[in-house]
């Protein structure tokens, strides 16, 4: 990098590759990730509700398309992502009011969110009997 | 630069803050706090619609109060996505004609998204 014709002696923002990994910076990447993901999942919901409108064979070629694997596999990953925003958002309201920025509570929220994220979603799978194993198979 | 005749305040106008900053911040933070409160109902709500196929589907679509609440949610999601992506296309995309493009596609997308979901509700619900 000092080679190239960079010639600003200011200080550089350092990239992430530099950065050691720390539990609030991979919650922030993960806001913005799971907000694209959310962008592309909303189109989803539109999508169903059109294949609804559209009558019962539409809807039927949809309901295969969810239901296959790797369609099973897209909306899991869209719950949890809802999830995930969902939480890391409320704790950007909670931050923009100017609580919260102590490093160890930070981190720790951080990393709850993310375990609450997948943790929920997998729950909400298998209590709403979505999930390939359902409530009998897990004894209850 | 001695030999324009442009005074240095001519230099720099339209060079600052498009004085859009504020309405941005504003409205993201009013569209996620409609948005923690919908999704929760829209989440439960759509499991069950779901299970019951395609009539349970139409039937909770079509519903005055789902149908009204879910373009409300659909509403708040597309303002909310629309205005969070273009945060991340001016961070990441630095070339002007590319970062341009990207910004009137990304409304173009949401309005179709809206228009999309406005009409396959709106037809379930007035039908």
């Amino acid at each position: 990098m000092a080679q190239s014709g960079w010639t600003d002696k200011r200080p550089m923002s350092p990239h992430v590759q530099v950065w050691r990994w720390h539990t609030t910076m991979l919650g922030s990447i993960l806001h913005r990730a799971t907000g694209v993901a959310n962008y592309l999942g909303l189109m989803l919901l539109v999508a169903w509700l059109f294949a609804a409108a559209s009558g019962p064979e539409a809807y039927g070629a949809f309901e295969r398309v969810a239901s296959s694997i790797p369609g099973t596999v897209v909306l899991f990953g869209f719950t949890a992502s809802i999830l995930y925003h969902a939480m890391s958002g409320a704790r950007h309201l909670v931050w923009d009011a100017g609580h919260g920025f102590n490093p160890k509570l930070a981190s720790l929220l951080g990393g709850l969110i993310i375990v609450l994220a997948l943790g929920g979603a997998a729950a909400i799978w298998i209590v709403a009997g979505l999930a390939p194993i359902s409530l009998p198979e897990l004894g209850g | 630069m001695s030999d324009s005749i442009r005074t240095p305040l001519g230099k720099v106008r339209g060079l600052g803050s498009a004085k859009k900053g504020v309405e941005h911040f504003i409205a993201q933070r009013a569209s996620a706090i409609a948005l923690l409160c919908l999704t929760p109902w829209i989440l439960i709500s759509l499991i069950g619609a779901i299970k019951g196929g395609y009539e349970g589907a139409v039937a909770w679509i079509g519903a005055p109060i789902n149908a009204g609440l879910i373009l409300v949610t659909i509403g708040a999601g597309v303002h909310h996505m629309r205005i969070g992506l273009q945060v991340v296309i001016e961070d990441y995309i630095a070339k002007t004609g590319s970062k341009l493009s990207l910004l009137i596609l990304n409304t173009f997308i949401s309005v179709l998204v809206f228009v999309a979901a406005a009409v396959a509700v709106l037809k379930l619900a007035i039908a």
